[in-house]
C-alpha cells in the first residue's frame, strides 16, 4: 500500500467493512456475517443491508471490558462466540483496548491503556462490564491497581457510551449478592446509576447476544428496547417455556420422574425435576449455545432461571416452582410467568419459594404428587 | 531498595497483585496477594447440597467444571453414593476436554506473549517461516502462503495505528529471544487456537448443554440421558460427534503445541534454572477407572525436589493458616486449621483503596496459607507429571523422557518456569490421548445395554442421615483441588474448598514461610524494573486462576439468613 493511501486511511479512520476486505474477509462473507447477526438481534431478514451499510461506516469504536467480583465465565463465553468470532470482533469490529484476561500490557502499562481511552473517547467508547461491585468495606473487597472496583466503575461507566452489564453479577450482584451478601454487591446500574446501562444476565451470558447488542448500537446509535429489568426484549422478551422444545410433553403432561428413567431418554418435559422455564424470560431455547449446539433442557438437565433478577435466592435447583395446583394446564405456567415478568410479582416469587424452603423444614414432602397438597 | 507493583497481572483469571523488592538486578522478595473477595463458601451455608455444584461451579469461569466435580464427590462421599459407570466415563470426558482446551488457551492466548514478541513477527520472511515450522511439524496450515496471509493481516492491523488488546506491551523488551520466523509461527498458532478452543469444547455443549459452565452434574450421576434408540439423548451420531472432535484436539496438540513449546523452550533454555519455588509437590490423582476406581495419573506427594521418595497423600494432614491473610480465626492466629474445621471470618486490615502499597508486614491477601504437613506445597501440571513420574507412571514417563530428550536437558530442569510450562504441555499430550479410551469405554458399556447415569437411591434429602460430612478432591488442569462438606438435616452446615491457586498463591504463613509464588520469584532476573517483563512469566508458569483461591468458612453454622419478602 502506498503511504497516500495509507495516510488517508489512518486520518479518516477504518471501517469494520474494510478492515474485514484487508484480512482477506470476502463481500459475500461480510454480508453473510450481516444476516446471521441481524436474525441474532431478532430483526427481520429486511434489515440486513442496513446493518451492512452500517458497519461500512463503522470505525472500530474502542471497548474496554472491566472485571470485579466475577469468575471470568463471561470472557469465556466472548471466546466462544461465532457470529463474529472473537478474533473478528477483538481486531475488526472493535478496538477492544482494554481487557485484563486477553491484553499484552500489564501492570501501570495496563492502567495506562484504560486511562487514555477514557480520556481521548470520553462518551464515545462502549464498556463492558463483568463481576458485581462490592459496596462494604470501603470498597477493600475489590481492587485493581490499588483502586477499588466501585471507583473504577464510577470513572468508567460514568464516561462511557454506554455500558453493557454481561452476566447475573453485574446485572444484579448475582452469586456474590446472595444471602448473606457478605460484600454488599450489587450489580452495575446500582453502584453507578448515572450511567446508561443494559443487562445481559445469564450464567454466563450468551455471547450470540452479546455480539448481538454490539453490532445492534453500532448500526442504530443506540441502545436496543429493554423490559423492566434492563434487558434487550430481542433476547429476554419470551419466556423459555413458550419456545421450549419439550412444551409439547408440558401440555400432554408428559413429565421426567426420575433421572435416566424412560420419559427423561424420551426427552420428556422436565418440570417435575424442577426446571424453571416457565418463569426464566431467555433465548436459550432458539439462540441454544456453542454455535446452537445445545441449551441446558436439550441435555437433559433443567434451566435454573440464571437470567432473572434474585434467582440466587428464589431458585433451588431440583425443587419446582411454587404455588403451581396442577400441571399439565398451561395457564398455570403463564400465570408464574407472568408473575414474575411483572416488576411487582417478583416479591410474589420470592415470597412463593421462600414458601416451598419452609414446608421442606416442616418436613412436608416437597415432591408431593399433583393434587396431594 | 526499588519496591515494584504489577497490579493488574493480567492474562489470568482473577485479581492478583505482585510487589517484590529488586536488587542488582534480581528479585529480593516479593510477595502475591489476592485483592478480590466475595465469600461464596458463606452464601451456601444453608441450602441444598444437590445444589452446591452449581454454585462453586462460579468460584470459576475459566477450571468451569472443576468445582462442579469435587463438590458431587464431596456430597458423594458423604452420603456414600457410588455413582454409574456411564456418569464416570462422562465424567472422565469431561475432565478430559477441559484440561486440553485450558492447556492450550493457556499456552497461546495467556502465556505466549511472555516469549513471543509479536511486532518482531512483521520482519520474518513468510518462506523461512514456513521452512522452520515443516521442520518440526507435518501441520497442513504451516504453509508460506498461510503465514504470508497471517503476516499481512498482522500488518494491516497495526496500520490503523490502534492496538487494541496488543497496546503498551514489552515489546522489544531485551529479554524476548525468539527470531522472526518464530514469532511469525506463534502469532499464526494464537489465531489457529483462537478458532480450535471453540470446535473442541463443543464436547461440553453435547455431554453438558453448554460452555462455559455446563449444566449437566448431579449428584449421584449426570443428567445426560443414554439411550442410542432417542434423538433426545446421548445416541450413535453425538458419539461419534465427539470421537471426531477428540481428534481434532489430540491432532493439535501433537501437531502445533508441542512442537510449538518444544521449538520456544530451546531459545529459552537459561529458564530451565529460574523460577524453581517451594520444590515440594502435591497430586491428588485423576481419572477413576469406573469399576474398579483406581486412578489412571497416581496421587502422591514429593518433599525437597526429592524424586527418589514419593509419600501418600493424606487430606488430613491440610491446614491452613490466616496470619497474612485478611481473617480472622476466634482463638487466634499462629495455629493451623484442618479444613472440617475452619473457621474464619473475613476482616480487612489493608490500607484504604486507592493506596500504593500493601503492608506487607502484616495481612496482605484474601487468599488464605494452606500447608500439608506444615510444608508449602506447589500444585498444578508439574506436581502432577513429576508425581506420576516418580510412580513410575507408564504413559507420563515416555513422554516427560521424550520432551527432556529433544531439548537435552535432564529432570532437574523440570524444578523451573521452563519445566512448569512444558510439564503442562506434557500434561495435555499425555490427557488428550487418554480421554479417547473413556470414550471407548463409554461406547463399549452402552453397547452391553447399560444405559444407567444416575443412582437415585439417595436423591431424596428425606433418605439421609441426619449428619453427614464428606470430601471430594480432584486433579484439576492447575492441580490438586479439594472440597470439604458437613450437611446437617438435609442441608449445608459448613461447605469449605482449598483450591490449586490457594496452594500457588498463598501468602506467608505462621513461620514466615513463602507461598509458591512468592517463592519462585526471588532470584528471577528483572532486566527492566519499569518493565518486569520476567515477572510475568515466571507467574503465568503457574497459571494463576484467582477467583477460586479466595473464600471463608463459617464455623458456627449459623442458619443461611432469610430473604426478606415484601
Amino acid at each position: 500500500m502506498d503511504r497516500e493511501k495509507k495516510d488517508k486511511q489512518k486520518k479518516e479512520g477504518f471501517s469494520v467493512a474494510r478492515m474485514l476486505e484487508e484480512r482477506g474477509v470476502s463481500r459475500r462473507d461480510f454480508l453473510k456475517f450481516c444476516s446471521t447477526v441481524t436474525a441474532a438481534m431478532a430483526l427481520p431478514a429486511t434489515m440486513a443491508p442496513k446493518v451492512a451499510q452500517a458497519l461500512d461506516k463503522v470505525q472500530r469504536p474502542p471497548l474496554v471490558w472491566l472485571e470485579f467480583q466475577d469468575c471470568c465465565g463471561d470472557t469465556e463465553a466472548l471466546l466462544r462466540s461465532a457470529n463474529p468470532t472473537v478474533g473478528e470482533l477483538v481486531l475488526d469490529i472493535l478496538s477492544v483496548d482494554y481487557h485484563e484476561t486477553i491484553m499484552a500490557a500489564a501492570g501501570h502499562q495496563a492502567e495506562a491503556n484504560l486511562e487514555k481511552t477514557v480520556k481521548e473517547f470520553q462518551g464515545k467508547y462502549l464498556c463492558v462490564v463483568e463481576g458485581s461491585i462490592p459496596m462494604k468495606e470501603g470498597g477493600a473487597y475489590g481492587c485493581v491497581g490499588g483502586k477499588s472496583h466501585l471507583a473504577r466503575a464510577k470513572q468508567v461507566c460514568g464516561s462511557a457510551a454506554a455500558t453493557i452489564a454481561v452476566g447475573t453479577c453485574a446485572s444484579y450482584g448475582g452469586i456474590a449478592a446472595a444471602a448473606p451478601n457478605p460484600t454488599g454487591a450489587v450489580g452495575v446500574k446500582e453502584a453507578v446509576p448515572g450511567a446508561t446501562v443494559i443487562n445481559l444476565p445469564g450464567c454466563p451470558c450468551n455471547a450470540d447476544n452479546l455480539t448481538a447488542v454490539v453490532v445492534h448500537f453500532l448500526t442504530f446509535g443506540k441502545l436496543p428496547n429493554l423490559d423492566s429489568h434492563g434487558r434487550p426484549l430481542f433476547a429476554y422478551g419470551k419466556r423459555i417455556h413458550d419456545n421450549c422444545e419439550r412444551r409439547p410433553h408440558f401440555d400432554a403432561g408428559q413429565y421426567v420422574e426420575h433421572w435416566g428413567d424412560d420419559a427423561h431418554r424420551k426427552g420428556h418435559c422436565l418440570y417435575k425435576m424442577g426446571c424453571k422455564g416457565p418463569a426464566t424470560f431467555h433465548n436459550c431455547p432458539t439462540q441454544r449455545f456453542n454455535e446452537k449446539v445445545s441449551w441446558p433442557v436439550a441435555a437433559g438437565h433443567g434451566c435454573v432461571g440464571c437470567s432473572e433478577p434474585q434467582f440466587w435466592d428464589t431458585s433451588p435447583l431440583y425443587r419446582r416452582l411454587p404455588n403451581v395446583p396442577g400441571f399439565g394446564i398451561e395457564q398455570n405456567a403463564d400465570k408464574i410467568g407472568l408473575a414474575f415478568a411483572a416488576g411487582v410479582g417478583g416479591a410474589f416469587a420470592i415470597h412463593g419459594a421462600m414458601n416451598a424452603l419452609r414446608k421442606d423444614k416442616d418436613g412436608t414432602d416437597e415432591n408431593k404428587k399433583d393434587g396431594e397438597e | 531498595m526499588a519496591k515494584i507493583v504489577v497490579d493488574p497481572i493480567t492474562r489470568i483469571e482473577g485479581h492478583l497483585r505482585i510487589e517484590a523488592e529488586i536488587e542488582d538486578g534480581k528479585i529480593k522478595d516479593a510477595w502475591s496477594s489476592s485483592t478480590m473477595f466475595r465469600g461464596i463458601e458463606k452464601i451456601l451455608k444453608g441450602r441444598d447440597p444437590r445444589d452446591a455444584w452449581y454454585w462453586t461451579q462460579r468460584f470459576c469461569g475459566v477450571c468451569t467444571t472443576v468445582h462442579s466435580i469435587a463438590s458431587i464427590r464431596a456430597v458423594e462421599d458423604a452420603l456414600k453414593i457410588k455413582i454409574p459407570p456411564n456418569a464416570q466415563l462422562i465424567r472422565n470426558i469431561i475432565i478430559g476436554i477441559q484440561g486440553v482446551q485450558d492447556h492450550v488457551i493457556h499456552f497461546y492466548h495467556l502465556h505466549a506473549l511472555d516469549w513471543v514478541d509479536i511486532t518482531s513477527a512483521l520482519k520474518a520472511d513468510p518462506v523461512k517461516t514456513a521452512a522452520l515450522a515443516a521442520s518440526i511439524s507435518d501441520w497442513p496450515n504451516n504453509s508460506a502462503t498461510h503465514f504470508k496471509a497471517v503476516q499481512e493481516k498482522l500488518k494491516a492491523f497495526v496500520g490503523t495505528g490502534r492496538l487494541g488488546p496488543f497496546s503498551n506491551a514489552y515489546w522489544g523488551h531485551p529479554a524476548y529471544k525468539l527470531p522472526p520466523e518464530a514469532n511469525l509461527m506463534a502469532t499464526a498458532h494464537y489465531l489457529e487456537a483462537l478458532e480450535w478452543q471453540k470446535e473442541v469444547i463443543k464436547i461440553h455443549a453435547i455431554l453438558g448443554s453448554k460452555n462455559p459452565h455446563p449444566q449437566t452434574f448431579l449428584v449421584g450421576g449426570m443428567s445426560i440421558p443414554v439411550d442410542p434408540d432417542s434423538q433426545n439423548a446421548l445416541n450413535a451420531d453425538k458419539l461419534i460427534t465427539i470421537k471426531r472432535l477428540l481428534a481434532k484436539a489430540q491432532d493439535f496438540v501433537e501437531k502445533v503445541y508441542i512442537p510449538d513449546l518444544l521449538a520456544i523452550a530451546s531459545f529459552y533454555k537459561d529458564w530451565a534454572a529460574i523460577g524453581g519455588g517451594v520444590g515440594n509437590f502435591m497430586s491428588f490423582g485423576e481419572f477413576p477407572d469406573p469399576i474398579s476406581g483406581n486412578l489412571w495419573f497416581p496421587p502422591g506427594a514429593i518433599m525437597n525436589k526429592d524424586i527418589s521418595k514419593l509419600l501418600p497423600v493424606d487430606q488430613q494432614k491440610i491446614t491452613e493458616y490466616v496470619d497474612h491473610s485478611w481473617y480472622e480465626y476466634q482463638e487466634g492466629q499462629g495455629k493451623g486449621l484442618h479444613p472440617w474445621k475452619g473457621e474464619s471470618e473475613a476482616k480487612y486490615t489493608g490500607p484504604k483503596p486507592p493506596y500504593e502499597f500493601l503492608d506487607t508486614d502484616k495481612k496482605y491477601s484474601w487468599v488464605k496459607a494452606p500447608r500439608y504437613d506444615e510444608a508449602p506445597m506447589e500444585v498444578g501440571p508439574l506436581a502432577r507429571i513429576l508425581v506420576a513420574y516418580v510412580a513410575g507412571h507408564k504413559e507420563s514417563k515416555a513422554a516427560v523422557d521424550m520432551v527432556l530428550g529433544k531439548l537435552g536437558v535432564g529432570p532437574a530442569a523440570l524444578f523451573s518456569t521452563l519445566g512448569r510450562t512444558a510439564a503442562r504441555g506434557i500434561d495435555a499430550l499425555l490427557i488428550a490421548r487418554q480421554t479417547p479410551v473413556w470414550l471407548d469405554a463409554l461406547i463399549a458399556n452402552i453397547g452391553k445395554g447399560d444405559y444407567r447415569i444416575h443412582a437415585n437411591e439417595m436423591w431424596d434429602p428425606k433418605t439421609w442421615p441426619a449428619e453427614a460430612s464428606g470430601y471430594g478432591w480432584h486433579e484439576a488442569p492447575r492441580g490438586a483441588l479439594g472440597h470439604w462438606i458437613k450437611i446437617k438435616d438435609q442441608k449445608i452446615y459448613n461447605y469449605q474448598a482449598v483450591v490449586p491457586s490457594t496452594w500457588n498463591a498463598s501468602p506467608r504463613d505462621a513461620k514466615g514461610q513463602r507461598g509458591p509464588y512468592e517463592s519462585a520469584l526471588v532470584g528471577t532476573p528483572v532486566a527492566k524494573p519499569d518493565q518486569p517483563l520476567e515477572i510475568l512469566r515466571t507467574i503465568h508458569s503457574f497459571d494463576p486462576c484467582l477467583a477460586c483461591a479466595v473464600h471463608v468458612t463459617d464455623a458456627n453454622g449459623n442458619e443461611l439468613v432469610r430473604v426478606k419478602v415484601s
